[in-house]
């Protein structure tokens, strides 16, 4: 049986990136590659008035220059519910002389090394006729709308604020976080390929089998002859889930020229045309009775949004979910503004949804004058306030209990500016955190060799979340042999189909269809050797045998057993695989969450304001745990992001020029090494039978959740100071 | 199995046919004084697109020792060392983050020391031993720093790991090892995203204290 938290073992393409054997999707340096570099837009709203590209055109090396005025022009491929991920569809690359946002790619240059591309780019002269642009969400909340997203926008039940009204205790805040992006490492990047009408793209992708739809859908090609590859992805954190333009403009590009090509975003750029985490604002009304009972939750408000992309965030979806209280009201609405696209950036929905929940937790705790933990405790959701039903499992409060613990939070004092360290002012806070776990369908193949040795394959994606090593795992834990003796093969569209991975979907989708092929394989193996006369497993019962170690074994006579190994070749088999489909069950009668508690130690100097987090604690219940080594950098990776958001990240906005400003990882600050210290994640073993045929709900988001309050929670302790406006930076504490 | 871009043949130019007259059109005077300002190594006739650039008027010649091995190339002066390595020399281990000297995903050795290899040019490096991540490890032996990292977990997604592991192996040279927080503060000019950092430091510790 697989444990329920499984073996550390060490990733099994750690020699690959240890070695710089890895390659990434700019990378592939294909025979005749050509370059291409984007220009890009340099006003918000408006119309391309000349492109003059003469001078790039004559300029060394180049072979073309790209445009909507030679462009061939690309079908709008539809959003999510027609199956694409164009992430831009209402507006495709090049369809016509429109200018949305800042930063949109207006033309391309191609050239046969980077640098002459990289210098004609510089000579397309463009002239605009800008437009009036919206630009500043806060001039704007009146045309806030709902738009279907992930989550529907709004939600009620009983009468939130008829209880809020005549509430004993109450607050009412608003709370907001700024533009911020993913900054994953290695900037968006594609190679692109065609020969006759087949294609090949070597994309740095969290969605490979979509892109590849969406590129035969633009191109008109069948979706069989696109092969989409991303073996190795630098990041991605959410901007990787969609085809942004430069996908299509270098496939466009391709075709155009009739050579490879290779476009890789500078970082300036891709602040701009790939994604980021929308600004929002967002009221949180909580009233509760004197003894700490929640009777109203309101939680309402706007985040960034524009008209090219369907992106919307829903920010409410955890209130929903997450204490009990007979009266609620929710609601998320859209500002559509001449601003980049923002779309999915770890943990969507939740993450800044809990940020705005947990520090108006806290608020209510203080006016309460009781314990934040008790607070929580006490409304605890025994089913899903926002269905009715029972929970898969839920063992929050052991997070809450465990964290507690080893945090030391009993030593905490609760009055503000209370506890110090010197001259540090210390300040010690805590918050919940959870994110739906989710599933969609998979298919994964299993192969055994005759020498043992097995290969496992879907088509998901290894963004360093450990896929590759816990799928390996899984298989080989399934099928009783070595973990040495497991390839597991990914990042390809010409294997077995596996989803976006996204969500924190892809442990409990691929996995479970790589436990059901694995389970098929085995049980494929033992009936041909119960049905083999030479065999010493012959006329046994299949459910009394048991594999390991690469060997099948009767459970109630060990003594009577033989290696797969053998069984293949007695039958003269070189091979023998299974493959299995598996689908999440439709009107599934549970709700499955992760859930998790954080707690924040902070020092504050009292002259300056400079905040450092000195520890923090963490206990999350993600299910089953595939491998303890991976899952705990997944979440020390969410966690370094959550300390990011509480003190660090914003990109801002020029408010006439419609621009990001700060395009640059020297001036969009996030975590470096020096700005974490200890952090202790604890692993809440927790068993579900009930949320996938494996028992894991998936953990690659939640470790953000819950991080960015607890640490806003903790500065309020240590100074009386309450910022309701990430990031908690030195001006907002002095 | 890669040609480098600077010996291949192009495609002649696609005809456009928004834009029949661009062949006639010889250079818009603002643009092509532009260029000249700008750019005085193109020299004053700029070569057209049919020019194969192997010809290229502009390419100057560059020999790199890279892990002890000898190229000669001829690059396009403009060529950073992070270009050159990963473009010409499909030594792409190194990786690019930002281009711009600020996110350490480029860092190299060159003569024993790390820098950023996006911030210096390929001919400013002619004859200086530069050793990439391609080059720890020694008949297939991994350098002791790069073991510590897949034992430690010191990396997810790995892409600034080739960075990161070649800044370690210069700072344990440097000797600034002394505690984790040494370690922390030596190691800031490596970002990592993924936020491998307990892992990063724990890995170099553990490679420090082998050391000794
Ligand atoms: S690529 Fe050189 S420092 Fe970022
Ligand atoms: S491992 Fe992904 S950025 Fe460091």
């Amino acid at each position: 049986m697989i444990p329920i938290i499984g073996e550390p073992h060490d990733r099994v393409d750690g020699r690959q990136k240890v070695t710089g054997e890895a390659r990434y999707a700019a990378e592939n340096n294909l025979p005749n590659l050509a370059y291409a570099v984007l220009v890009t837009s340099t006003i918000p709203a408006g119309s391309i008035a000349a492109i003059d590209a003469a001078a790039a055109k004559s300029a060394p090396g180049v072979i073309s220059v790209i445009s909507h005025l030679n462009a061939p022009k690309l079908p709008d491929t539809g959003g999510q519910q027609q199956e694409s991920n164009a992430a831009e569809h209402h507006h495709m690359p090049f369809s016509d002389d429109s200018v949305h946002y800042v930063g949109q790619a207006v033309a391309a240059v191609v050239a046969d090394t980077f640098e002459h591309a990289t210098h004609a780019a510089g000579l397309v002269r463009v002239n605009y006729r800008p437009t009036p642009a919206r630009i500043v969400m806060e001039e704007h909340r009146s045309d806030a709308k709902e738009r279907q997203g992930n989550a529907p926008a709004t939600f009620s039940k009983g009468d939130a604020e008829g209880a809020l009204a005549s509430a004993p205790v109450k607050v009412d805040q608003v709370y907001r976080i700024p533009y911020e992006h993913h900054n994953q490492m290695e900037p968006h990047a594609l190679v692109a390929a065609w020969d006759g009408d087949r294609l090949t793209v070597h994309d740095s992708a969290q969605n490979i089998f979509t892109t590849r739809q969406t590129l035969a859908k633009a191109f008109g090609v069948p979706t069989e002859s696109v092969r989409v590859m991303s073996p190795f992805v630098g990041g991605a954190f959410g901007s990787k889930g969609s085809a942004w333009p430069h996908v299509f403009i270098a496939v466009m590009a391709a075709r155009m020229v009739r050579r490879p090509v290779k476009i890789a975003l500078t970082r300036r750029q891709a602040y701009f045309s790939n994604g980021h985490r929308p600004l929002t604002e967002q009221r949180v009304a909580l009233g509760a009775t004197a003894d700490g009972k929640l009777v109203a939750m309101i939680h309402e408000g706007i985040g960034q949004t524009n008209t090219v992309c369907d992106y919307v965030e829903g920010f409410t979806s955890p209130t929903r979910s997450m204490y009990a209280t007979p009266n609620v009201r929710v609601a998320h609405r859209v500002v559509e503004l001449d601003l980049p696209s923002p779309t999915y950036m770890r943990a969507p929905g939740e993450n800044p949804g809990m940020y705005a929940l947990e520090s108006a937790m806290d608020e209510m705790a203080y006016a309460l004058k009781i314990d934040p933990i008790q607070l929580r405790v006490l409304n605890h959701a025994d089913d899903d306030p926002a269905n009715g039903k029972p929970w898969s499992s839920k063992s929050i409060k052991e997070c809450y209990a465990q964290g507690a613990e080893r945090f030391g939070w009993p030593r905490r004092t609760s009055e503000p500016r209370s506890m110090r360290d010197g001259r540090q002012l210390i300040g010690l806070g805590m918050a919940s955190a959870t994110y739906p776990s989710h599933r969609a369908p998979a298919s994964a193949r299993a192969v055994m060799h005759r020498d043992g040795n097995v290969d496992v394959s879907s088509g998901t994606h290894e963004m360093g979340m450990g896929t590759a090593t816990v799928m390996a795992q899984l298989a080989a834990e399934t099928l009783g042999v070595p973990f040495e003796r497991v390839t597991f093969r990914y990042g390809d569209t010409t294997l077995p189909r596996a989803p976006i991975s996204a969500g924190s979907l892809t442990v409990a989708s691929v996995g479970s269809a790589v436990f059901a092929a694995s389970s098929q394989l085995k049980r494929k193996v033992i009936d041909l050797a119960t049905a083999d006369a030479s065999s010493p497993l012959n006329g046994t019962d299949p459910n009394d045998i048991d594999a390991a170690d690469g060997k099948l074994t009767l459970k109630s006579d060990p003594s009577r057993g033989e290696a797969y190994a053998a069984i293949l070749r007695r039958h003269y088999l070189d091979t023998m695989d299974a493959a299995a489909d598996e689908k999440p069950e439709p009107n599934d009668p549970y709700s499955a969450r992760a859930f998790g508690a954080v707690f924040a130690e902070v020092g504050v100097d009292p002259d300056l304001g400079i905040v450092r987090v000195r520890r923090i604690v963490a206990a999350f219940a993600g299910g089953r745990i595939l491998n303890a080594k991976t899952a705990r950098s997944q979440y020390h990776g969410g966690i370094i992001q959550g300390i990011g958001m509480a003190l660090l990240e914003q990109t801002h906005l020029d408010r006439n020029l419609g621009a990001f400003t700060n395009v640059n990882l020297a001036e969009n600050l996030v975590p470096v090494n020096a700005d974490v210290r200890s952090i202790d994640v604890i692993l809440v073993p927790e068993d579900d039978p009930h949320v996938n045929p494996i028992g894991a709900k998936g953990i690659g988001e939640i470790g953000i959740v819950g991080v960015a309050p607890a640490i806003a929670n903790a500065v309020y302790h240590a100074t009386g100071k309450r910022v309701r406006d990430l990031p908690i930076t030195i001006e907002k504490l002095l | 199995m890669t040609l480098p871009p600077c010996y291949t043949n192009p495609e002649p130019d696609d005809e456009s046919p928004a834009d029949p007259s661009r062949r006639s059109f010889v250079i818009g005077s603002a643009a092509a004084t532009a260029a000249a300002l700008i750019s005085p190594i193109l020299g004053a006739a700029p070569a057209t697109a049919e020019t194969p650039p192997k010809s290229d008027p502009n390419a100057v010649a560059v020999v790199l020792d890279v892990n002890g091995k000898r190229h000669e190339l001829r690059l396009d002066p403009r060529t950073t060392l992070l270009d050159a390595l990963r473009e010409h020399l499909d030594l792409t281990g190194t990786k690019k983050g930002c281009d711009q000297g600020a996110c350490g995903a480029c860092t190299v050795l060159v003569d024993g020391k790390r820098i950023n290899s996006c911030l210096t040019l390929a001919v400013m490096n002619s004859g200086k031993a530069i050793t990439t991540i391609e080059g720890l490890a020694s008949n297939g032996r991994l350098n002791p720093v790069q073991a510590a990292f897949i034992r430690n977990d010191g990396f997810q997604c790995g892409y600034c790991t080739s960075g990161q592991i070649c800044s370690a192996v210069a700072l344990l040279r440097e000797g600034h090892t002394h505690s984790d927080d040494e370690i922390r503060e030596w190691m800031s000019g490596n970002i990592c995203r993924c936020g491998a950092y307990p892992g990063i430091v724990a890995a170099i510790r553990e490679a420090a204290n082998a050391r000794v």
